[in-house]
């Protein structure tokens, strides 16, 4: 069964499904389910609006989804040769993991940053370590997802400085850094800085990305960490319709027109859960994105009201024991993932319970998408599932729950508010207790888990060892770049940097002269948490 | 320990911010009848201790899922025993593999419950071992 909650009669029947989202599932849809439906206003052909069949006429077969798996870790040279195996294995797009010191704006030599450097994700200190790790990458065909939130605004500095000192051009380089801070302070925990300046952190890129690399994404907003917190699928894609609403009604405040930056928003979203509320959950943003876009925010670019998306993960579902299956839980995750349109996929590793993915258990992962690619009939015609009584039922039914939701935060003064005070918080925290318990007691079914289960043997997985000696190179790396660096043009760049954040003005330009003078990240972050402060978490218990 | 409740305090200590499970588990200790303090993310081992002693707890439960939890464990057990503070029952859940139990076993923490454990299972621990 799947992710749902089961009434059964005395003769192991079923008598009532309840969703995640609080849908009640009928035992059989008809014709009278699709009464109120309207091809050309609800559902359009796909390409047209209100894109609820997809964003592009074509899909899959003008264009493949992108597979995009999660990567990095330790040192830049590990993850440029990683990299290179994961494109040489044919896939068409990097995201590229960061280890928590980065992530949090620490130096690897921070006294804070020991024993985590390297240790998630690939350490950066300087732009030295960008050009490492990106050194042979034709940046130009490969898009690179740069998972990086409270410090995205440097690290998009980093990657436009990479990209020019390999003699690419700004229009042609693809960056898409997670840079979506609210949900870091709902959900993933990496946040430093306030909200207020955190979301004008997040404005800068955006204004700046939209004049000088313009094919780059400056925000992918992720309902994706606020569900693996707990949310229900709903709660996800209401979450974060209304973080992108914050970030877009901020940008607006600046001047730019909707149509000037709302193409290069996208969203990471959950592919965890009931496939049959997946699909409608996607099919039901699309078309809730495409009408706020065009009715609230009076866009006129069709491409405004897209939602592009990464429809990946599924973390939350996999499991720790018996791991092997996670690779079939994974494979269905996927088909759902493309039976839902998305643009870019990535799959969780079998072993991810356990460890950062070994290089075998990655190639897996890429393997499972490219199979449902060549071998399943996924590319032969667009959204397969249109028209079936239960979708289109379940289609309108999610974007009813999601207004809901929408509504609630708006009630209470918006998405910065409700973070601020922990009004997300506390509902994310109490529905992943709803869940566990709910697992617990044997109400949601988990195979390995709670039933079908094995007595547990050894580990069937192989972990991935943190290498201490990763960390002092980095670590000796870091020191000769502030040994053979020019001092005083570090000093005035970081004067300079100073002065933008102070006046509120877009620090981007000025991050840029830092970066190229070698300025740490630990002195850029300091920078700004002296002209910022730091964000303090709410108490929701 | 019968009259008195049990005070537990649900730390995060290191730089990872996974809080999923922290929460969930401060939720059913409390539902357990535990009064329970939440740390929030990103704690020091001091900073741990400071809120431990400030609040009097009984128990410490380290969530920790960034792999980094020998290093953090061996800090808390060393500082515990300086500060004089070893009565206080140290936990630790996150994500733990089994040949690491044996390691935490050896540094005196014998409740260690890995993502999944149930909630009766560490409830019934903290209420068996609280000094």
């Amino acid at each position: 069964m799947g992710v749902a909650t089961y009434i059964k009669n005395e003769r192991g029947e079923i008598e009532e499904v309840t969703l995640q989202s609080g849908i009640k599932v009928k035992p059989v849809y008809g014709p009278e389910d699709l009464a109120d439906v309207d091809y050309e206003r609800d559902l359009g052909n796909p390409g047209e609006y209100p894109f609820t069949r997809g964003i592009h006429p074509g899909m899959y077969r003008i264009r493949p989804w992108t597979m995009r798996q999660y990567s990095g870790f330790g040192t830049p040279h590990e993850t440029n040769e990683r990299f290179k195996l994961l494109i040489v294995h044919g896939q068409t797009g990097l995201n590229v993991a960061f280890d928590l010191p980065t992530q949090l704006g620490l130096d690897s030599d921070d006294p804070l940053a020991e024993g985590e450097v390297g240790r998630v994700g690939m350490a950066v200190d300087t732009l030295r370590d960008f050009e490492i790790a990106f050194g042979d990458i034709p940046l130009d065909r490969i898009g690179s997802g740069l998972t990086i939130n409270a410090v995205a605004s440097i690290i998009l500095a980093m990657y436009q400085a990479t990209a020019e000192g390999y003699g690419f051009a700004l229009d042609k380089i693809s960056a898409t850094p997670q840079n979506d801070i609210l949900k870091e302070m709902v959900g993933r925990g990496n946040w430093i800085f306030p909200v207020e300046p955190s979301i004008r952190l997040i404005g800068d890129t955006i204004e700046y990305s939209a004049k000088v690399m313009p094919r780059t994404n400056p925000v992918s907003v992720c309902g994706y960490h606020i569900r693996e917190s707990g949310c229900t699928p709903a709660q996800e894609i209401a979450y974060a319709f209304e973080i992108a609403m914050t970030y877009i009604d901020h940008v607006l405040q600046r001047g730019l027109d909707i149509d000037d930056f709302a193409p290069r928003i996208s969203f990471n979203l959950d592919i965890f859960g009931n496939i049959f509320e997946q699909v409608a959950k996607f099919r039901a943003a699309r078309r809730l994105w495409a009408k706020l876009l065009r009715e609230k925010y009076h866009a006129k670019n069709p491409r405004s009201m897209w939602l592009r998306g990464l429809f990946g993960g599924g973390g939350g579902g996999l499991t720790k024991q018996q791991p092997l299956n996670n690779i079939v839980r994974s494979a269905y995750y996927a088909l759902l993932s493309a039976l839902s349109g998305t643009q870019t996929m990535a799959l969780c590793s079998y072993d991810e319970a356990y460890t950062i993915p070994t290089p075998q258990a990655a190639i897996i992962s890429l393997r499972t998408m490219q199979i449902l690619m060549e071998e399943m009939g996924l590319r032969d015609t667009v959204d397969p599932l249109g028209g079936s009584y239960y979708i289109e039922s379940l289609t309108n039914q999610m974007e009813e729950r999601i207004t809901e939701e929408m509504r609630r935060v708006e009630e209470i003064g918006g998405m910065a508010h409700a973070v601020e005070t922990g009004y997300v918080q506390r509902e994310v925290a109490k529905q992943a207790y709803l869940y566990e318990k709910a697992l617990q007691e044997g109400k949601v079914h988990k195979v390995g888990v709670n039933i079908y289960g094995e007595e547990e043997g050894e580990e069937e997985v192989q972990l991935h060892e943190y290498n201490p000696a990763a960390a002092e190179a980095q670590i000796k790396s870091l020191n000769e770049v502030r040994r053979t660096r020019d001092k005083k043009k570090v000093t005035q760049t970081l004067r300079d940097l100073e002065g933008a954040a102070k006046r509120e003005e877009n620090v981007m330009p000025y991050l840029l002269e830092s970066v190229k003078a070698y300025a740490t990240l630990g002195e850029m972050t300091r920078v700004f948490k002296e002209a910022y402060g730091e964000f303090k978490e709410p108490s929701i218990f | 320990m019968t009259d008195k409740r049990i005070r537990v305090l649900v730390a995060k200590p290191g730089l990872d911010g996974h809080d999923r499970g922290a929460k969930v588990v401060a939720q059913a200790l409390r539902d357990a009848g535990m009064e329970v303090i939440y740390t929030g993310l990103h704690q020091t081992i001091e900073q741990i201790l400071n809120t431990a002693t400030q609040e009097d707890v009984d128990v410490i439960g380290l969530s920790i899922l960034s792999g980094a939890h020998i290093p953090l464990c061996e800090k808390l057990m060393r500082r515990l025993r300086e500060e004089n503070l070893s009565d206080i029952l140290v936990v630790v859940g996150g994500v733990i593999p089994k040949r690491d139990i044996g390691k935490l076993n050896d540094m005196g923490i014998e409740g260690v419950f890995p993502g999944g454990t149930p909630f009766v299972e560490s409830i019934r621990f903290i209420q068996e071992h609280v000094k």
